[in-house]
């Protein structure tokens, strides 16, 4: 047992969730008591998602704990079977379903014999995964079982496209900018001629899986999810992947330079021309991002030496450190992920980059970390957005654990050439506040004249509160307490009371109208 | 109790959403101002706590998980060496008062006992430990600060009407002024006292109690109380009364086993159920209750606005916290019309006068008994919704958005929960929160009925 106050990363069927929950008409049934269907809220808050997500309980109850689940999650799936038709059902396990070792397996086979969608078990161990381990895991089950019954069905189309193609993997619900990053991977390749053959699992229909080997490529943006599937199609079907992040300019000039290595293996052969990808990039580093001028202008050689800690998932937080290493100067104490899993590629990739490195998942530690140091700026979630506001230092969130926030509506990819752009105002714009924040500070703030005419009530001074009625307005949340105070003075004046007690504060509120 | 003629129930599946009831340490460790709540369990519970109270977990709350590793599930692991050495932990770092473990669906299932490792503890680390099995087997959101409550009752000190009585006297003699009237109070009530139990803001809670003061009935006690060592005496010749419809074991626990006798009233949610809920605690005390019905009108007169927007608009409560009777009561009396009430949970015999009331609310504003289902079945009301087309739907988080964006207006209900909404005082709020999404809707500013993805078939 140990004590925590907060996670990086949510349980094992989360992960599951997530993928389940963007393919179209997935259906995903929880075996979990009344209460932990949590990510439906999770997922119509934060994402503001327009419709039902597609996800309900088999819930435990007392009585399952007692017979087992029987045929009740065998009655779940055929009645979402009847209800809603989907094309696949995806039973989850959680925790509990862990700790009680019902058979599982054995409902889904008994449950996929009358139902007409397909059933699979999501094969995840709530002890031995986390959130993004379980979505890389489930994410590959689903393909793998669409690729194999279309294999054994011959249904397999296997001949690549005439044209260059790609597959996008690992773009799903609740990641961190993840909308917007798929529509600037798209218009990436897009516009060096290589067309999207799918996106997975976004937006994703089942049916159409078995044309995913006929891409030419397979493009894996985050490393957290979407691996294992690019390894089992390389291994099964031969298809070659991507696995570099294009964040960052000097990220995107090698993720669109391997392009161009795995496209001309085949363009050669198909289309008897090879395509030249240099001055793509020379054009696009120059005049669509605007990172490569900006790291060149006064603004940023300001920034020079500032040192700054990094801390988030192992691809943010690797690509956030090269950009601000390589491409501003801007100094790394430390730069740290919660991907515990996935250290040993941290290390790699940070190695040399930073001045320390710190693979976590106890908050209190980054916490202490960052105070240490005490850097200009943090980028991390929104967990060190508030270790920074405890201790006064700016902090730009470059990862999920996600809030509403970090769904924004606009346009705010951080991948591509306008991800470039994107990064480069986050970085700035933290550190410039920073400054900002600082230098009325050194010159004594803003207003060094004592303000007099604060006071919301200078005008009716003939009134007295009482000790306990004053300490009233306090129990009031800050930011309405103001107008409470006055309302209840106005309240007072106009019944010609003197002395304000409590009768009299809540008197006032009963008859204050807005 | 005797139960009445209560309107047929209904019970679906019980394939609905609602909170976990863990999320009670939420608003029960504000209040209990001196309290720390490990929650014993898995991963699970603490991503729910985590993303459920939003920001709230960054605000260092005073709790926090105590999770379970796989070695705790396979007994690897010794229990109570382990939960000793949390409670170590937060002993020295936060020092409280008191220590509330909050079991979960874990603690069940590997039947870890809690209850039983306890007093142990409790005697080696000389802070008390209280026990409260607030498990989504069992319990549905709110109902988990009816576990904490309900353990919280043993805890409470015993009542001795002799020494209160004395008390009482001496204070009095010390007050010549009144002395006539005040005595002949304590000698035929001086030995009762009035306990109330639910967990309300201290402002709410201060206000319920100037109410009850204006008919010179006093409080002497709440439960929770602001600090664990201020908690209320009870015993033989205590009358309890709850505030809120969800604390139907704290009653029993109260009743059974510290001899209380429970005030059967409906809740103060609302200017009809506040004067309801001050007339019976009258009757029981024998105050003849003075100016209610005037003060009532009076509270009805400064809603007339938002009166006006809500009389016959139609109103469906899909169910996730208890509130639902209550507020579904309220709303009619409003001159809403409900379609539907869906609850967690109905204690017939907790909530009888509540009931009876809303009976007596329907028949007097004309308007039908609406339907009452228990443990419901959310896929089942969303069909019934959509034939239905009811005005509003007050509903969790999870159909929020979906329901507004097929053109039906929504009240997340876990507000009311949150909110100010009892007493006369905040019957405004009460109703500011119902009357948010209709007020909005004049503004709208889309012109497609439906905003929802699946009907646009892409």
């Amino acid at each position: 047992m140990k004590l925590a106050y907060w996670m990086y990363a949510g349980p094992a069927h989360i992960g599951t969730l997530r993928v389940a929950s963007s393919f179209r008409n997935v259906h995903a049934i929880m075996h979990a008591p009344l209460g932990d269907d949590y990510f439906n809220v999770m997922r119509s808050t934060s994402e503001r998602e327009r419709d039902f997500t597609p996800v309900t309980a088999s819930v435990v109850d007392r009585h399952v704990l007692a017979r087992g689940s029987q045929e009740k999650v065998i009655n779940n799936i055929s009645r979402k079977d009847e209800e809603q038709h989907p094309d696949l059902i995806v039973l989850t396990p959680t925790c509990t379903s862990s700790i009680l070792q019902e058979d599982l397996q054995n409902f889904v086979d008994r449950a996929s014999l009358s139902s007409e969608s397909d059933v699979i078990l999501a094969d995840v161990n709530y002890h031995r995964v986390n959130e993004l381990q379980a979505a890389d895991r489930t994410l590959e089950q689903i393909i793998r079982f669409h690729l194999d019954r279309a294999r054994k069905r011959s249904t397999l189309d296997r001949s690549v496209t005439n044209t260059p193609s790609a597959n996008i993997i690992g773009i799903f619900t609740l990641g961190f900018h993840n909308q917007h990053d798929c529509r600037e991977l798209k218009r990436l390749p897009g516009e060096s001629g290589v067309a999207v053959n799918q996106i997975i699992p976004e937006g994703g229909y089942l049916k159409y899986l078995r044309d995913l080997p006929r891409a030419w490529f397979n493009v894996v943006p985050y490393r957290e999810v979407g691996l294992m599937t690019a390894t089992f199609s390389e291994k099964e079907y031969g298809m070659p992947y991507i696995s570099k992040t294009p964040m960052g300019i000097s990220n995107t000039a090698d993720f669109i330079a391997q392009i161009g290595k795995l496209v001309n293996v085949w363009a050669s052969v198909l289309s008897g021309k090879r395509l030249n990808y240099e001055s793509y990039v020379a054009n696009q580093t120059k005049f669509v991002s605007q990172a490569a001028w900006f790291s060149k202008s006064i603004d940023c050689q300001n920034l020079a030496g500032k040192e700054a800690v990094i801390f988030g998932d192992a691809t943010h937080a690797a690509s956030v450190t090269k950009i601000l290493v390589k491409e501003m100067g801007i100094r790394v104490s430390c730069s740290g992920t919660y991907c515990k899993h996935d250290a040993e590629w941290f290390n790699e990739q940070v190695q040399g980059l930073c001045g320390e490195i710190l693979v976590t998942e106890d908050h209190t530690e980054v916490g202490d970390t960052i105070a240490r140091i005490e850097p200009s700026a943090i980028f991390g979630t929104q967990m060190e957005r508030h270790i920074g506001k405890r201790i006064d230092i700016p902090c730009g969130v470059i990862s999920s654990p996600v809030h509403i926030q970090n769904s924004p509506l606009g346009y705010r990819p951080f991948l591509g050439y306008e991800g470039t752009n994107q990064v480069a105002d986050l970085i700035y714009n933290s550190f410039n506040l920073g400054m900002e924040d600082h230098s009325p500070d050194v010159f004594g703030g803003h207003d060094t004249k004592g303000v007099s005419t604060k006071s919301l009530s200078t005008d009716i001074s003939n009134i007295n509160w009482t000790p306990e009625a004053e300490s009233e307005p306090n129990r009031i949340p800050g930011f309405v307490r103001g107008k409470t105070k006055k309302n209840t003075e106005v309240f007072a004046k106009q019944n010609n009371i003197s002395e304000i007690t409590i009768d009299v504060t809540y008197a006032a509120k009963e008859k204050s109208s807005p | 109790m005797k139960t009445f003629d209560i309107p047929t129930f209904e019970c679906e599946t019980g394939n609905y959403h609602t909170f976990c009831p863990i999320s009670c340490v939420a608003w029960l460790y504000q209040k209990i101002e001196d309290s720390f709540s490990p929650v014993v369990g898995t991963k699970t519970r603490g991503y729910f706590l985590q993303n459920a109270p939003g920001v709230m977990i960054f605000a260092e709350p005073r709790y926090a998980m105590a999770e379970s590793e796989e070695g705790d599930i396979s007994a690897q692991l010794n229990d109570q060496e382990e939960l000793e050495k949390i409670c170590l932990r937060v002993k020295s770092d936060r020092n409280p008062s008191v220590i509330i473990w909050i079991g979960t669906c874990t603690t069940e299932i590997i039947k870890m006992d809690s209850e039983g490792i306890a007093p142990k503890l409790e005697k080696q680390l000389g802070v008390p430990i209280v026990v409260a099995r607030a498990n989504g087997l069992d319990h549905a959101f709110t109902q988990g600060e009816d576990t904490v409550l309900a353990a919280t009752t043993h805890r409470c000190p015993e009542f001795n009407p002799r020494i209160m009585n004395q008390q009482k006297r001496h204070a009095s003699k010390l007050v010549v002024a009144d002395v006539d009237s005040s005595d002949k109070f304590i000698d035929e009530r001086g030995r009762c006292s009035l306990v109330l139990f639910g967990s309300l803001p201290s402002s709410v809670a201060s206000q319920s109690n100037l109410e009850l003061k204006r008919q010179s009935v006093s409080v002497s006690g709440w439960l929770p109380s602001q600090k664990y060592n201020e908690l209320p005496a009870l015993g033989e010749g205590v009358y309890v009364c709850g505030v809120n419809p969800f604390l139907s074991r704290t009653a029993t626990a109260s009743m059974r086993r510290r001899k209380c006798q429970l005030i059967g009233a409906p809740f103060p949610i609302g200017p009809d159920g506040t004067r309801a809920w001050i007339e019976k605690i009258c009757s029981v005390f024998d105050v003849k209750p003075d100016g209610l019905e005037e003060r009532e009108n009076q509270i009805w007169k400064i809603l007339s606005d938002y009166l006006e927007m809500i009389t016959g608009k139609s109103v469906f409560f899909m169910g996730d916290n208890l509130l639902e009777i209550s507020i579904a009561r309220f709303s009619i009396r409003c001159g809403m019309v409900v379609y539907e009430v869906g609850i967690p949970y109905m204690d017939r015999r907790y909530q009888a006068a509540e009931l009876l009331l809303l009976q007596h609310t329907c028949r007097e504003m004309k308007k039908p008994m609406p339907r009452i289902v228990e443990k419901p079945d959310n896929y089942s009301q969303v069909q019934r919704m959509h034939e239905l087309q009811p005005d509003l739907a007050i509903t969790g988080m999870a159909h929020a958005n979906p329901l507004e964006a097929r053109d039906i207006d929504t009240k997340w209900s876990v507000e009311f929960t949150f909110a100010q909404i009892h007493g006369s005082v905040n019957a405004r709020d009460a109703l500011e929160l119902v009357t948010r999404p209709l007020r909005r809707r004049g503004e709208s500013v889309s012109d497609c009925r439906s905003l929802s993805r699946q009907t646009l078939n892409v």
